[in-house]
């Protein structure tokens, strides 16, 4: 009950943060970090007071029993890590936004928009069904769409935010394919309850196709290599965004889905050789083109992606030790890179640029953020003794006790971490050590951030040393519960940071030297920054979906110019001819057409109905006056009424006298303000069109026999007209199917009517319009 | 154009014509009718009226946007279909209060398959006038080709 509540009280937030959000009220604009607040406490006390033995506390709902989905959540180690690092960074990301964006005209719907995506990020890890997480994957996808183009009046901002979302919710699709065949062959869709059915997921024929779907969801989701070029481009949000999804929360949602599937989904070649490669190629592409970026909020994404790159590469692994590294890694990762987003932003803030090449000496101007920026880099930079020191240390530890081809990890994560120490330093010490730049090279004269910006980026950054030097407060209670619940079965962990002299330390040592040394080396890459952006540009990813963006743009262009002509002819001829070939197309394939139908219910008065109406329908084709052709094919249709009447069908019969008589009344509205009717169509179209009227009439007439000849269910019709008075306490069969058994086809016909109507009214209102501009 | 004949009796049979659509769907559980023919019956009273002068006088008689109509008949019918809900059943499950006798009505029973007719028959009338109010501004259209 209380993980579900901290999910509801987060969007009950978002739906009430506009109300708090006005301008002139800064303090109540303070609310956008009570909600998460809550819910950290919540989960806090879900965890330490109400958790299971066995590690985990379920809660569960029906939602649609038939296809076995249900709103089931659980809160077991690893939902524990990730929504206590949503909400508690949701806190400190919240408040620093207030200070961010003080004064906005339309912070009311930021906090209302932050409130949601955090409120979907938290569904998500505490979902313990396919389905429901797939919904709150989409909603995190939504909510991030409208974060990342919060400036919508910028053209670019709105680009990389459908960029973000057609790629991540691209492979959602896929992904939730991948779901729905993992439900195909387990039978559930119950995540808690696929770990022991893995033997039978791996041993499906449709485990190939179910690994490559989901990885595809969990790859575009955490920017893996090659959907990797959306998330630098996602920095186009406001920097609190990029400070809370590029780098705490939505972009770990792929890492975290593919640890939550590990216990079912891995154990083969295919899983591991995955997870590895395309870990291992994200890492090194992005700390590559991470060397070259100048500006810092791309130099903290490219690394972002590093990190998510090793991660996924340590899931790989997938030993004991490498699970481990992953989850202290991710950890580490989540406090110090918020920390440092927030502090670029407050840089950003006080000076007006993010170009680390004129950035300098601000230690003296920021000192407080000075300090957060270093803390957070040195637990970045894997200094002892901070946390970010310890995940290395089992990176690598994970690394060299690894047997066969898996060994490559230990090289790629090398390289790795020397690339993203340097990387560290040009974020988050560069910009603040060194002589000040000359003054009138910034666009502002630098001061201290003021506290709302300060305090979220130093108590994230001091918690990382707190953490690295005092491990035991969250090994035991946190860390280790997570690794066990992606292992499959419970493992013991304590963290130490002292492990003596092996060669992982001596690894670490050499990372660090090799790290700084290339630091120093960094004006050599900012030269080259603009001919390796310029060479990337045309041949990178990105030049693949702008391809294929620009390609289905004109393709539906050109489709479109096609078959909407805008010609009425054209439409109906389209439609007919279609309805036609499909019928003719039915009709063939299955079973011919025999033409055996009795004449025994024919008798002389439906015959001369029949051949009245006949005429009557000649008549309206063929004549050139427009209240002829009126009335003749309301002799057509009232002669249907008649025939409704005379084979037993009144409310048929009715309905159709009515309809008639209204489509009589509706044209005395217009037939006087509509041209007369004349031959415009040459004499081989009309042919043509005859043609086609008759096939067309002779196909229906072909299906109306045969539809009475066949039978592919027994007829319900009996059923019902016994069940209408016991069950539906009416006496009209027809009606009581309309209101009450079939009640919910009425409800879809009647909403389509409304919709037609609406559609009615905007087609005359735009041909009006147009009109008068042809007439003008 | 305007038409004495037309215009007068349309706006005489008008009262009688809603008094029938109404009937006509209060039957319709177990007589030959319903929401869909009542709303059509109405939505004719209403166009019959305004024959006379394009559509002015139909608006005046309804009081209220067909947009309005088409919303409240929708909102009608679901919310017959949400009491089902509340009973425990799946959506759109008939409730029906218990049956009891009037004058001249005879034994009357009342449910949620009533209320969803109703909500159909409101819709039906909302379209219709709808697309009927929006044709009749059409006044321009096509006079100079003539």
């Amino acid at each position: 009950m209380l993980l579900v509540l901290s999910i509801l009280t987060i969007f009950a937030g978002a739906v009430v943060a506009p109300l708090f959000g006005r301008q002139g009220r800064p303090g109540w604009s303070l609310f956008i970090a009570l909600p998460p607040l809550v819910a950290f406490i919540l989960l806090l006390t879900a965890w330490f007071g109400y958790a299971q033995p066995d590690g985990s506390l379920m809660v569960s709902w029906e939602w649609f029993p038939a296809f076995g989905v249900s709103l089931d959540f659980c809160l077991d180690g690893l939902s524990v890590t990730m929504g206590l690092l949503v909400t508690g960074i949701g806190v400190l990301v919240g408040i620093y936004a207030v200070g961010y964006m003080k004064g906005h005209p339309q912070f009311g719907r930021f906090s209302s928009f932050f409130l949601f995506f955090m409120g979907s990020m938290l569904g998500l890890v505490l979902a313990d069904n396919l389905i429901l997480l797939f919904v709150f994957w989409e909603m995190t996808s939504i909510s991030s769409y409208l974060l990342i183009g919060f400036n919508h009046e910028d053209e670019n901002a709105r680009k990389k935010a459908l960029q973000a979302l057609l790629v991540t919710g691209g492979g959602a699709v896929a992904m939730l394919a991948g779901f729905i065949l993992i439900g195909i062959v387990s039978e559930t869709y119950r995540i808690s309850e696929l770990g022991v059915l893995a033997e039978v997921l791996r041993s499906s024929p449709l485990y190939t196709g179910i690994v490559i779907l989901v990885l595809l969801g969990a790859f575009t989701k955490s920017a893996q290599v090659p959907f990797h070029f959306w998330l630098p481009n996602a920095m186009a949000a406001p920097t609190p965004v990029s400070a809370f999804l590029h780098s705490a929360t939505m972009v770990k949602a792929g890492v975290f889905l593919l640890a939550r599937l590990n216990p079912a989904l891995s154990g083969t070649d295919l899983w591991a050789w995955s997870l590895t490669g395309f870990g291992g190629a994200t890492l090194l592409t992005a700390v590559v083109l991470g060397i070259f970026q100048t500006d810092l909020k791309k130099i903290l994404a490219y690394t972002t992606l590093g990190v998510l790159g090793l991660l996924t590469m340590m899931l790989g692994v997938g030993t004991e030790l490498a699970i481990k590294s992953m989850v202290i890694f991710l950890i580490g990762h989540a406090l110090y890179k918020a920390a440092l987003f927030m502090t670029a932003g407050s840089v950003d803030h006080e000076t007006g640029t993010r170009d680390v090449r004129v950035l300098r000496g601000l230690r003296k101007a920021m000192p407080l953020t000075a300090i957060a920026a270093g803390l957070a880099a040195l637990s970045k930079a894997g200094f002892p003794p901070f946390f970010g020191f310890i995940g290395k240390e089992y990176v690598y530890t994970a690394g060299v006790s690894v047997e066969g081809l898996a060994q490559v990890a230990l090289p790629v994560a090398f390289v790795g971490n020397l690339i993203m120490l340097a990387l560290a330093f040009k974020a988050g010490v560069s910009p603040f050590w060194g002589k000040p730049t000359a003054e009138g090279l910034l666009p502002k004269h630098p001061h201290e951030a003021p506290f709302s910006l300060v305090f979220g980026p130093l108590l994230l950054a001091v918690l990382g040393l707190v953490f690295g030097v005092f491990p035991f407060l969250v090994d035991s209670s946190i860390v280790g519960p997570a690794v066990s619940a992606i292992e499959g079965h419970p493992v013991e962990l304590h963290i130490s940071l002292w492990h003596g002299v092996n060669l992982p330390l001596i690894l670490s040592l050499c990372t660090l030297a090799a790290g700084i040394t290339l630091y120093s080396c960094r004006r050599f890459f900012w030269k080259r920054h603009l001919a390796v952006n310029t060479f990337l540009r045309p041949r990178g990813a990105e030049a693949v979906y702008d391809f294929l963006f620009n390609g289905i743009v004109r393709f539906s262009k050109v489709q479109t110019r096609i078959l909407q002509s805008g010609l009425l002819h054209n439409y109906v001829f389209i439609i007919v001819s279609l309805t036609t070939g499909l019928l003719a197309w039915a009709f063939w394939r299955f079973g011919g057409i025999q033409l055996d139908f009795s004449t025994e219910s024919m008798s002389a008065l439906s015959t001369g109905l029949v051949i009245i109406m006949a005429i009557a329908a000649i008549l309206a084709a063929s004549t050139n006056n427009r209240i002829t052709a009126l009335v003749a094919l309301g002799t057509v249709g009232f002669g249907v009424a008649l025939l409704f009447l005379y084979y037993g069908a009144p409310d048929l019969a009715i309905t159709q006298l009515l309809v008639e008589t209204l489509t009589v009344v509706l044209f005395m509205f217009v037939i006087f303000r509509l041209p007369k009717l004349r031959s415009l169509s040459s004499k081989a179209t009309r042919l043509r069109d005859a043609i086609l009227a008759a096939l067309f009439g002779g196909m229906i007439s072909i299906l109306v026999i045969k539809a009475f000849t066949i039978q592919f269910h027994e007829s319900i019709g009996s059923d019902l007209a016994e069940m209408s008075y016991p069950e539906a306490h009416g006496k009209n069969v027809v009606n009581v199917i309309l209101v009450d058994f079939r009640a919910l086809d009425t409800l879809g016909e009647i909403t389509v009517l409304s919709i037609a109507a609406l559609g009615i009214a905007a087609l005359i209102a735009g041909s009006r319009r147009k009109g008068k501009g042809t007439a003008k | 154009m305007k038409s004495m004949i037309l215009h007068q009796s349309g706006r005489m049979l008008f009262p009688w014509l809603i008094v029938l659509s109404i009937i006509v769907l209060y039957r319709g559980h177990n007589l030959p009718g319903g929401g869909f023919i009542g709303g059509l019956i109405a939505a004719t009273a209403f166009l019959l009226a305004s024959l006379g002068d394009s559509a002015q006088e139909a608006r005046r008689l309804l009081r209220c946007e067909p947009t309005t109509l088409m919303g409240v008949g929708l909102a009608i019918a679901i919310f017959s279909g949400v009491i089902g809900v509340f009973g425990g059943g799946p959506f759109l499950t008939g409730e029906w209060l218990p049956g009891f006798k009037l004058p001249l009505l005879g034994s009357v029973h009342l449910g949620t398959p009533v209320l969803f007719d109703v909500g159909v028959y409101l819709t039906v009338i909302g379209f219709v006038l709808h697309s009927a109010f929006s044709l009749s501004t059409l006044s321009e259209f096509g006079e100079e080709e003539d």
